[in-house]
């Protein structure tokens, strides 16, 4: 440190600190992923939970802002600024710079620097490869925060492709059923779809109402989907054997009643613990994750080279247990409000039925 | 094994019962003896080992897991043998990478160093020689913006690496292997055996073999069920195999092969063989409208233990004779008192009760002759062991269960007094002619018959007099229609989360009642239940108690419950009793959630006294 003696080193809390609005950033003025209205926001992907209408100034990707126009309509917020990957801007006493976080299409961490301290939370992340977004970009930096949806070593998610295998599969063995893959809407949804495609499946995917918005979206950017089909005014005969794409709660509703006996899958994470897939009435789990799991956490974290890292929404504990056992320094950090996209997604706006 | 396990797999998914039967007949058909007759054995819960303790298998974990995060997956999974299966870290057979899979430690800095950047490069090296990660997963084109500057990262590298290249594991075991191995396998050797297996199966095959040497291989699937999936092998009925399977034995060659059509049918040897139950389903009130009293025959239902009571002469004319639980489970140890009763070939459906002076005790004083390792003769004389029949399965040598009910209750009635036993007596019919009168028996049991035995019933049953004795519980045949349970509206309190199907749930409640407290009013828990709600309802309760936490003590949750901020349960139960073990003095039977109050605030549940009150109506039987 070569700055003068009264000037004293800028530690990571007054850099980044909890508040109950999210990450707020005091000497750049704006919050991260702010789960009530603020004057700036930034935001690092688009998923209901993170992303929300009602704040002065936002900065994020282009899709995401995208993402957040689809959802919430024109006016979600005062204004907004779109941030390429790579690209690095000043405000107040830090510098923003925006890199991939594997997530969903336009998810990033966002890295920020304050003097020589740089902190990059990452939002949501995952480091298996995604047809769908741009790949995880790894950030060298100081202090990490790290989401932990998946922070037990339980978690180990395996090859998505092996997954879509095993649908692909069941769809052979019973030519005369409906399959009906519960997905959420916003990006694990095209994530199967374009597995489905890389896997050689050329007929078409049937969509539910709520799914095709965001999807036709993704399609726009030049994700490459196949041919896609709105499953409503359907005969139900014409559904057997064809794969529908649908919102997670949609799979358990009446709704299913359209479809030739369904057999109900669920491309999730979550799908790793039995009980769990039973819980949700699963008959086919198909282990396909937007999170990084256990040893992708532990493997990201001790690459980032950070010597402090801390942990929010989800298994924080085991988490926090492992990094403090390698000798770093880990803390969970109270945030709420996150991970909840998962359990209650709520349909974008207007296509509620269907 | 790792068919086998396969198969697991799939049954615990498959709701549709003609699907199970589908993919375990399938089974059958594509795998050879002696597998396939293990497999029957782990379905049909024939097998029999000396099964190891869960705390074996928390000794293999803990040598290869740090235990804090083994507990916290635990606590999680709520399963044992899933955790164990899902994070079972295999050994790692040296290759050039000294560093654990998955994990390079890079040595922490407090700041970033040159040693983040190294590792970051060593990283993005690793996974381009990685080239079979790599099959199938080209990306798609995406527009070049999307494209990050930081391609080609992927924080992966480990366990599949490493197993890919080491191609000298064994081949994993098969289900004989495992089952005969498990048979003769010493004690001090089964933990070794146990980590060898482990580390050749994969996730799914050491899920089964964990839940197989564990003893806990429960996938939803009756004994019943894999028995019909054989006999649809040589296109038989399941019932001709239910009356020769008691003198079976694992692996079942000879079975295979008369269902295979290479053999002749094998014979049943044992003289009391156990004849699997028929049961009830519970009445709704909407099922009345439907039914004609005019069908039915109406007994008591009594508030015991189901059991079958079995008599036969052996080879050479002895009568031996066996009580069976509901289950199967040969309970005659228990009894030996009821023995010398059932001397007369023959076999009893019939209900457990404790009578002193001719009188039914209630439920909580039969408790006391049950799960007993050693029966005393002071046990046997303070808790006189009685049986009341409710029908007749067989009658010496024949085989009733396909005559119509009436006809079975007829030879009850004789078989019975030709007994003539003081410990065997007939639970009676009752008389009804409409719905109308029959809700007022099952109101008041004892001016309808029941007497001084009343607080014994339990409800009524309603059984078709046409019904056959079906295994199982066939529609329509029988009903069931309990006395209404007594309701509390209680204030939730403590909650923890579930094992096996709610695991991961915040599932079981600690619910309490007020109470005067030193300065005012307080909450004294009352009692736990784990069910009684819909699986929406849980998802709600989930919710309700991970944001209303006040404190964590270890797994336990401590959830807001002041007078205006909590959530009211409904809770329904069978009876109460006095617990000196509980704070409250009082311990329910059979508590379980009936609604949910979001209308109700803590400050109108219910108070301890209402339940010192039910607790005087139900009369004190235990000191009777």
């Amino acid at each position: 440190m070569s700055g003068a003696p009264y000037i004293t080193a800028m530690r990571p809390r007054d850099i980044l600190m909890p508040v109950a609005a999210g990450l707020c950033c005091k000497p750049g003025g704006f919050h991260i992923d702010p789960v009530r209205p603020v004057e700036r926001a930034v935001i690092t992907h688009g998923h209901s939970d993170h992303a929300r209408a009602g704040h002065g100034a936002v900065l994020a990707t282009q899709e995401t802002l995208d993402m957040m126009r689809l959802r919430y309509g024109e006016n979600f917020a005062g204004s907004t600024q779109a941030m390429r990957y790579g690209e690095e801007i000043r405000l107040g006493d830090v510098r923003v710079k925006f890199h991939p976080a594997g997530h969903v299409l336009g998810s990033a961490q966002i890295a920020v620097t304050c003097k020589d301290t740089c902190i990059v939370a990452s939002g949501d992340y995952k480091d298996a490869p995604d047809p769908t977004c741009a790949p995880f970009e790894l950030v060298p930096c100081d202090v990490f925060i790290t989401e932990a949806t998946f922070g037990l070593p339980v978690f180990r998610h395996g090859d998505a492709a092996d997954e879509v295998k095993k649908l692909l599969a069941s769809v052979a063995l019973f030519p005369e059923r409906a399959h009906l893959v519960g997905a959420y809407s916003l990006g694990k949804a095209q994530r199967v779809i374009a597995l489905l495609r890389q896997a050689g499946y050329d007929a078409p995917i049937y969509l539910h109402g709520a799914m095709e918005k965001i999807t036709r979206y993704y399609q726009s950017r030049g994700i490459a989907l196949g041919e896609l089909r709105p499953v409503k005014g359907v005969k139900k005969a014409a559904l057997a054997g064809t794969i529908t794409l649908a919102p997670p709660s949609a799979t358990s509703d009446l709704w299913t009643r359209r479809f030739p006996d369904p057999v109900t899958a669920f491309a999730s994470g979550w799908m790793r613990v039995r009980a769990r897939a039973r819980q949700r009435g699963v008959e086919l789990p198909l282990v396909i994750s937007d999170h990084a799991d256990w040893d992708g956490l532990t493997a990201t974290i001790a690459a980032t080279g950070a010597g402090e890292v801390w942990v929010t929404h989800g298994q924080e504990d085991a988490l926090v247990h492992w990094c403090r056992s390698r000798g770093l320094q880990a803390q969970p950090l109270d945030l709420v409000g996150y991970g909840d996209e998962e359990e209650s997604e709520t349909p974008l706006a207007d296509e509620a039925e269907a | 094994m790792n068919r086998f396990a396969e198969l697991l797999d799939r049954l615990a998914y498959e709701p549709g019962r003609n699907n199970k039967l589908r993919l375990i007949t399938s089974y059958f058909r594509e795998v050879g003896d002696p597998d396939r007759g293990y497999a029957l054995a782990a379905l049909t819960g024939a097998l029999s080992f000396k099964h190891a303790k869960p705390a074996l298998i928390r000794d293999l974990i803990a040598a290869r897991t740090d235990p804090v995060l083994f507990g916290l997956s635990y606590d999680y999974v709520g399963d044992l043998s899933e955790t164990v299966a899902l994070m079972w870290p295999k050994t790692v057979v040296p290759d050039n990478d000294q560093s654990f899979p998955g994990h390079p430690s890079p040595p922490p800095s407090p700041t970033r160093g040159e040693g983040a950047q190294r590792d970051a490069g060593r990283r993005t090296n690793k996974t381009t020689d990685n080239d079979f990660r790599s099959d199938g997963r080209t990306s798609l084109s995406v527009p070049s913006p999307l494209v990050g500057q930081g391609g080609g990262y992927s924080g992966r590298d480990g366990n599949e690496s490493s197993q890919a290249r080491n191609h000298n594991y064994p081949p994993p075991p098969t289900l004989t292997e495992v089952v005969t191995t498990l048979r003769t396998l010493g004690k001090t050797e089964l933990p070794r055996q146990l980590e060898r297996w482990l580390d050749e199966l994969d996730e799914t095959g050491r899920w089964a073999l964990l839940k197989l040497v564990t003893g806990a291989l429960r996938i939803g699937i009756s004994a019943r069920l894999a028995k019909t999936a054989a006999a649809a092998l040589g296109d038989k009925d399941p019932h001709e195999i239910e009356l020769i399977w008691p003198g079976l034995s694992p692996p079942y060659l000879d079975l295979f092969a008369w269902l295979e059509g290479r053999g002749d049918k094998p014979v049943n040897r044992d003289p009391a063989p156990f004849r699997p139950v028929m049961l009830a389903h519970a009445i709704e009130d909407t099922d009345f409208q439907n039914l004609d009293p005019a069908d039915y025959i109406a007994e008591w239902k009594w508030d015991g233990i189901r059991v079958q009571a079995v008599a036969g002469r052996d080879d050479r004319g002895h009568i031996t004779a066996r009580l069976y639980s509901r289950t199967g489970e040969d309970i005659t140890g228990s009894f030996p008192d009821l023995v010398p009763s059932l001397r007369l070939p023959g076999a009893i459906d019939g209900e457990l009760l404790i009578l002193r002076e001719g009188r039914v005790q209630s439920f909580n004083v039969l408790q006391q002759r049950l799960n007993r390792k050693v029966v005393s003769p002071k046990l046997i004389k303070e808790f006189p062991i009685h049986l009341r029949a409710y029908d007749l399965l067989g009658d010496d040598e024949n085989d009733l269960r396909e005559l119509p009910f009436a006809e079975r209750r007829e030879r009850l009635e004789a078989f019975v007094n030709k007994l003539d036993d003081p410990r065997i007596d007939l639970s009676p019919t009752v008389p009804f002619a409409d719905w109308g009168a029959l809700t007022a028996a099952r109101a008041n049991p004892a001016s309808a018959g029941a007497g001084e035995d009343a607080d014994a019933v339990e409800g009524v049953m309603l059984k078709r007099r046409d019904a056959p004795y079906l295994p199982g519980r066939p529609k329509g045949q029988w009903w069931k229609w309990k006395r209404d349970p007594h309701i509390i509206d209680a204030v939730l309190m403590y909650a923890q989360r579930g094992h096996g199907k709610r695991s991961s749930y915040y599932s079981d409640y600690t619910f309490g009642v007020w109470t005067e407290g030193e300065a005012s009013d307080e909450l004294v828990p009352v009692g736990k239940a784990y069910f009684g709600f819909t699986d929406e309802e849980l998802l709600q309760i989930d919710r309700f108690v991970r944001r209303n936490t006040t404190e964590k003590f270890g797994p336990v949750r401590h959830v807001v419950h002041e007078p205006d901020k909590g959530l009211v349960l409904e809770v329904a139960f069978e009876g109460l009793q006095r617990s000196p073990r509980h704070k409250s003095g009082v311990a329910m039977r059979f508590p379980r959630i009936s609604r949910l109050r979001w209308d109700k605030p803590p400050r109108e549940a219910d108070r301890l006294e209402t339940l010192e009150k039910m607790l005087k109506a139900d009369a004190a039987e235990l000191e009777a």
